[in-house]
C-alpha cells in the first residue's frame, strides 16, 4: 500500500511519519500532485494558523487537488479543519470538503484544550467508521467544528464538538492519533483498513 | 471530560537523563529513549525533556535525541532548555517535538514569545516561569534559579499570555526539592489570573499532593521528576489513586 503525507511544511510531519512507520509502513512525504495521485491513501494533516496554512496551500496548488482526491484521505487536527467551509481562524475561507464552519472555542474554560479527552464513535449511526466508545484521545486546538451531518465522533469541551467527521472517502479528526498512545495507534490501522 | 495530565520530567545532559533513576529491568539507566518508553506504558500523560546542558555546540545532539524519542513514543513531548530563538524552535519540532518550553530567553525578549507563537502556534508553546516568594512577592528568575529578576509571577504569566503562550509551566522555587507538596495559593492564583492551562511543578512527595494541587491549586496537569524515577510513585498507581478521589484521569 502506498501511503503519501500531503508535505506542505506543517510542524508534525514527522511525529505522523514515525507513527506510521511503527505500523510496519513506509509513508512518502510529498507535494507533487502526481505523488500524491498515485497513493492508495493520503494524510492530511497540520498544525498552527488556518489563514497561513491556507495561503501555503494555494501557492503549492494543494486548495484545488485535494478536494478532488478519490483516495481514502485521513485530516488531522488543522488537517480536519482545513477540509472545512469556512474558518473562524483569520476570517480563512478553507477547501469546502465539509459544508461546515470552524469555530473559535468560548472562553467559558482555558482555551486552548489541551489533553486527553473522551471520545465516542457515532459507529451506531451515521455510518461512522469509528466504533470507539469513550477512548481518551490527544486533543490541542482552540477552534473546532461543531456537530454537524458529517460528525462521526463527539467529544465535549465547553460544548459538544466534532471529534471526527466523514463524508464519501474523507475522514477527518481534530484529535492527534499519532500522540494518543494505543488508541490512536488502534484508529491509523483502521483507517489503513479501509 | 477533559482530564488532569501527569507529566514525568526528564533533565536531559550531553544525550543522558542526569537525576537518579531505579526502575527493575532498565538496560540503561540513562537512556531518555528508554526510560520515555516506559514512562509512556505506565500511563504518563506526556513528558517533559529539559535540556541543562543546552549550549549551541549541544544543539545538534539534542535535535537528534528529540528525533529518536519521536521515532519511539507515541505520547506528546515537550523540550526546553536554553531555546533562544524562532530558528531553536524549527529545529526541535521539525525533529519531531510537539511543544517547546522557553523560559529565560522569554524574559529577555519578550517578542521571542510572539514570533514563536505565530510562526508554529501557540500549542506548541510553553512559557517556563521559576518564581520564589520572598515577603509575599513572587519575584521570577532566571537561568535555573540564579538570577533574580523584577519580574512578578502573575504579570509576567498574563502578559506571556497575552503575547501568544499555549500554557504555563510554573515551578515554585520554595517548593522544588522539599516534597512537601505544590504551590497550591499561588498556583491557584495563576490559573485564575489566566486563561490557558497551568502546569504545577516543584514539592510532589506523594499522591495527595497531586490530587490537592488538581483541586486547591486548580491546575491542569502537574510535573514531577525525581520521585517517578526512584519510582517512588509509580504513575500507574497514582492515577488509580486520583481515580478513586473523582479527578478525572485517563486510565
Amino acid at each position: 500500500m502506498k501511503l503519501v503525507i500531503i508535505d506542505y511544511g506543517a510542524g508534525n510531519t514527522q511525529s505522523v511519519k514515525f507513527a506510521f512507520q511503527r505500523l510496519g509502513m513506509a509513508p512518502v512525504l510529498s507535494s507533487d500532485k502526481d505523488e500524491i495521485l498515485s497513493a492508495d491513501k493520503i494524510i492530511f494533516l497540520g498544525v498552527g494558523h488556518a489563514k497561513a496554512a491556507m495561503e501555503v496551500l494555494k501557492e503549492k496548488k494543494l486548495d484545488v487537488l485535494i478536494p478532488q482526491l478519490k483516495q481514502p484521505v485521513l485530516g488531522i487536527c488543522l488537517g480536519m479543519q482545513l477540509l472545512c467551509k469556512h474558518s473562524e481562524e483569520g476570517d480563512t475561507e478553507c477547501l469546502n470538503v465539509f459544508d461546515a464552519d470552524v469555530k473559535l472555542f468560548e472562553p467559558k474554560l482555558k482555551v486552548p484544550h489541551i489533553g486527553w479527552n473522551d471520545t465516542m464513535g457515532l459507529h451506531s449511526k451515521n455510518g461512522s467508521v469509528w466504533n470507539f466508545n469513550k477512548d481518551y484521545f490527544y486533543f490541542v486546538h482552540s477552534y473546532y467544528v461543531p456537530v454537524n451531518d458529517f460528525t462521526s465522533a463527539i467529544c465535549n469541551y465547553v460544548t459538544d464538538f466534532s471529534a471526527a467527521i466523514q463524508k464519501n472517502n474523507f475522514y477527518a479528526v481534530q484529535f492527534h492519533p499519532e500522540k494518543s498512545g494505543a488508541a490512536g495507534e488502534q484508529l491509523l490501522k483502521q483507517f489503513l483498513s479501509i | 471530560m477533559l482530564t488532569k495530565r501527569i507529566i514525568p520530567c526528564l533533565d536531559i545532559k550531553d544525550g543522558q537523563t542526569v537525576k537518579g533513576v531505579n526502575f527493575e529491568n532498565l538496560r540503561y539507566a540513562g537512556d531518555p529513549v528508554e526510560l520515555a518508553m516506559i514512562y509512556a506504558n505506565e500511563g504518563a500523560d506526556e513528558l517533559v525533556f529539559l535540556d541543562i546542558t543546552a549550549t549551541h555546540e549541544k544543539r545538534k545532539t539534542l535535535a537528534a535525541l528529540v528525533e529518536k524519542i519521536a521515532a519511539k513514543i507515541n505520547i506528546p513531548f515537550s523540550v526546553g532548555g536554553g531555546i533562544s530563538s524562532v530558528e531553536d524552535v524549527n529545529i526541535l519540532l521539525k525533529s519531531g517535538a510537539d511543544k517547546v518550553s522557553v523560559n529565560s530567553a522569554a524574559v529577555k525578549n519578550p517578542q521571542l514569545i510572539n514570533d514563536i507563537a505565530d510562526k508554529f502556534g501557540s500549542q506548541c508553546l510553553i512559557l517556563a516561569i521559576d518564581a520564589k516568594e520572598t515577603t509575599g512577592n513572587w519575584k521570577v528568575y532566571l537561568n535555573g534559579g540564579r538570577l533574580e529578576t523584577e519580574l512578578e509571577l502573575f504579570t509576567w504569566a498574563k502578559e506571556g499570555e497575552q503575547r501568544g503562550a499555549g500554557e504555563i509551566l510554573f515551578t515554585s522555587m520554595n517548593h522544588d526539592g522539599t516534597k512537601n507538596g505544590f504551590a497550591n495559593v499561588a498556583l491557584r492564583q495563576l490559573s485564575e489570573t489566566v486563561n490557558i492551562p497551568i502546569i504545577a511543578s516543584g514539592g510532589a512527595g506523594n499522591m495527595e499532593h497531586f490530587y490537592e494541587t488538581f483541586t486547591a491549586g486548580k491546575c491542569d496537569a502537574a510535573l514531577a521528576a525525581s520521585i517517578f524515577h526512584f519510582g517512588e510513585i509509580k504513575i500507574k498507581a497514582l492515577k488509580e489513586y486520583l481515580y478513586q478521589k473523582q479527578i478525572p484521569v485517563r486510565l
